[in-house]
């Protein structure tokens, strides 16, 4: 039987080659999937939005001002990038890992890091497009009124709170690989706790100083704060200044990334003594 | 740079194993297990090589740590030439890992998706990746099903994409774990005959397989290894392999009447095989060391009423030498004391 495959020998690319056609090829995986399962953009564009218009409209009912409207919506959006973070980027290793698709991974010569910055491209890129649907919801709907703002400014916020919330998400795809069903309780657990502290759906200042400081350790508290006062101005209530909020979110995203390639040395080297991690029972 | 142009390691065998040993902690306060015992072993390139053994005899040990997947406990083990544990990166170039009953991929994609995105991860240029996997689903029969999603495809046609994606990457070695686990007899056989094809069509590649199937190991292995609670009992071709083991005839009898506690005729041991309940017979094994034997053997069994039915001889099997070697066959547990 003849293979038909050619002859000669065969070029293979490494290096930071390798790196990017991994991470373009795990990213792209992300964003086609998220266009070819329909159910995924009701449960997680749709739903998480149902909340952020319960909101909205307590605060029409109530009187509020309509800053506090778009301090919502501003929340509302950047909890489905927080879903995708724990759900999608949290609990991908381990979904990888019970469908036994992990020890493939670390089979292959590219890097780990580049399949975990593939996932995190991937799912920024497909969540993008499903937060749009909050986005249209607050302009169409609910009639957000933001102040005037540089769109250059707020995209660069935004992709600093974006770099800081997926270096994260790298981060504990390795820890929930680490600790399995524990990690996923804890994270489940946590996920309510985070929406209130990260003050998704009300101005942070709100909890007082003490609640702010402790607040202020998550990226998503930072990234919703920063881009509040880019969109609100003095309306958003702000936390800290917000160039010192930027930093603090590009210190994050070296922290994570730092960690997340600790992390997954460390969950490898675990892997080869104990030989239980590309294992799906074990 | 390939081996096969680097001078220095074209002289360095695919795989070299040196006194490996494994062992596992026992969990929950049960005893560590051994997996690997300290196995030797010199795979050179090009061969198709099998490893066989029971369940638990330690052959997905032994194919994760050459992987690069485990540490071993002691020992030495080189792939291509490279430490699987001090230049784990550089092994990974070389290899590639079809395991059977694996789901590599997501369902999400199609068949022709899934197989550019794993041709992606081990650096296959763009512009050779496509073509390649065309090609490949066209030589391992996967056309008709190259736009359809891995989750709509049966157990069978998936583990032809796991084999296909073993291929993608044109590893120097490549390592099948009991790769036609599952697949239906056709299907098993058109992959035999693509390993023994691209062996043959790309010089220096080399095959690490572990399979259940003994036809399968006979038909593409150069050389065998035979393990068991991790130890190499024998490492030789098949047919030395059968050769080490008495010969003789293998004499299957079909049989009518059976005498209570028949266990030897005429000084010849008999086992007893499967029944035949639709014609009411059995069948009656054993060997002779000299086949002319046989009619004497026959004279014995009617002497005794017993009607025979039908007579099949056949040389030494692989299985044979199994047995004898291992003192069990590969589907059974272990051995009694």
């Amino acid at each position: 039987m003849s293979v038909a495959l050619g002859g000669g020998a065969r070029v293979r690319n490494t290096g930071w080659r390798l790196f990017v056609q991994a991470m373009r090829a795990r990213a792209w995986v992300r964003i086609l999937g998220s266009l070819r399962e329909s159910t995924w953009i009701v449960s997680d564009a749709i739903f998480p939005n149902l909340g952020m218009c319960a909101f909205v409209l307590m605060y029409r009912a109530l009187g509020a001002p309509r800053s506090f409207e778009a301090l919502a919506i501003i929340g509302g959006i950047l909890t489905t990038y927080w879903m995708n973070v724990v759900w999608g980027m949290g609990a991908q290793l381990y979904w990888e890992k019970q469908q036994g698709q992990l020890q493939l991974y670390f089979a292959a010569p590219c890097s780990r890091l580049a399949i975990l910055s593939g996932m995190a491209i991937g799912g920024l890129a497909a969540t993008a497009l499903r937060s749009l649907v909050g986005v249209a919801i607050g302009v169409f709907v609910f009639h957000m009124q933001v102040a005037p703002f540089s769109p250059w400014v707020l995209a660069g916020v935004f992709l600093l709170t974006m770099l800081a919330l997926y270096a994260l998400g790298m981060c504990l795809s390795s820890v929930f690989l680490l600790y399995g069903r524990e990690a996923w309780h804890t994270a489940n657990a946590l996920q309510e706790p985070v929406y209130f502290l990260s003050g998704l759906y009300f101005p942070i200042r709100t909890l007082g100083t003490f609640g702010a400081v402790v607040a202020g350790v998550l990226p998503l508290t930072l990234g919703a704060d920063a881009i509040r006062q880019v969109l609100l101005g003095p309306a958003a209530q702000p936390l800290l200044p917000l160039g010192l909020e930027a930093l603090g979110l590009a210190g994050f995203t070296a922290l994570f990334l730092w960690l997340a390639h600790v992390l997954m040395a460390h969950l490898e080297a675990l892997s080869k003594r104990e030989g239980r991690l590309t294992q799906r029972w074990q | 740079m390939s081996a096969l142009h680097d001078p220095a390691r074209a002289a360095a065998p695919a795989v070299e194993v040196r006194a490996l040993r494994r062992v596992f902690k026992g969990s929950r306060g049960s005893p560590e297990v051994v997996a690997l015992a300290g196995i030797d072993l010199r795979i050179e390139r090009g061969e198709v090589f099998g490893l066989l053994g029971p369940n638990g005899a330690g052959k997905t040990t032994c194919i994760k740590i050459l992987n690069t997947l485990l540490y071993p406990s002691s020992g030495e083990a080189h792939v291509a030439g490279f430490d699987v544990v001090k230049q784990a990166q550089e092994v990974r170039r070389h290899i590639a890992l079809v395991s059977g009953g694996e789901s590599s991929g997501y369902g999400i994609l199609n068949v022709r998706e899934c197989l550019w995105m794993f041709s992606q991860f081990y650096g296959v240029p763009s512009a050779e990746a496509g073509p390649r996997v065309d090609q490949l689903i066209d030589a391992l029969g996967l056309s008709d099903l190259a736009g359809t999603r891995i989750n709509r495809l049966s157990t069978g046609q998936r583990q032809r994409m796991n084999f296909a994606r073993g291929f993608v990457s044109d590893p120097e070695i490549l390592f099948l774990d009991e790769p036609t686990l599952g697949m239906d007899v056709n299907a098993a056989r058109m992959l035999r005959e693509f390993v023994l094809g691209w062996v043959r069509e790309r010089a220096g590649r080399t095959v690490l397989l572990t399979t259940h199937y003994m036809a399968e190991a006979d038909q593409l292995c150069d050389r065998i290894a035979i393990i068991d609670r991790g130890l190499v009992l024998a490492c030789d071709t098949p047919a030395a392999l059968r050769r080490s083991v008495e010969g003789g005839q293998h004499v299957e009898l079909e049989v009518l009447g059976v005498p209570e506690g028949l266990t030897e005729v005429d000084g010849v041991p008999v086992t007893w095989g499967a029944p035949h309940p639709e014609r009411g017979t059995h069948t009656l094994k054993l060997r002779l060391a000299d086949g002319g034997r046989l009619p004497l053997v026959l004279r014995a069994l009617e002497a005794r009423g017993v009607a025979v039915r039908g007579v099949s001889t056949r040389e030494t099997s692989l299985e044979d030498a199994f047995i004898a070697i291992v003192g069990r066959g590969l589907e059974d547990g272990e051995s009694p004391a």
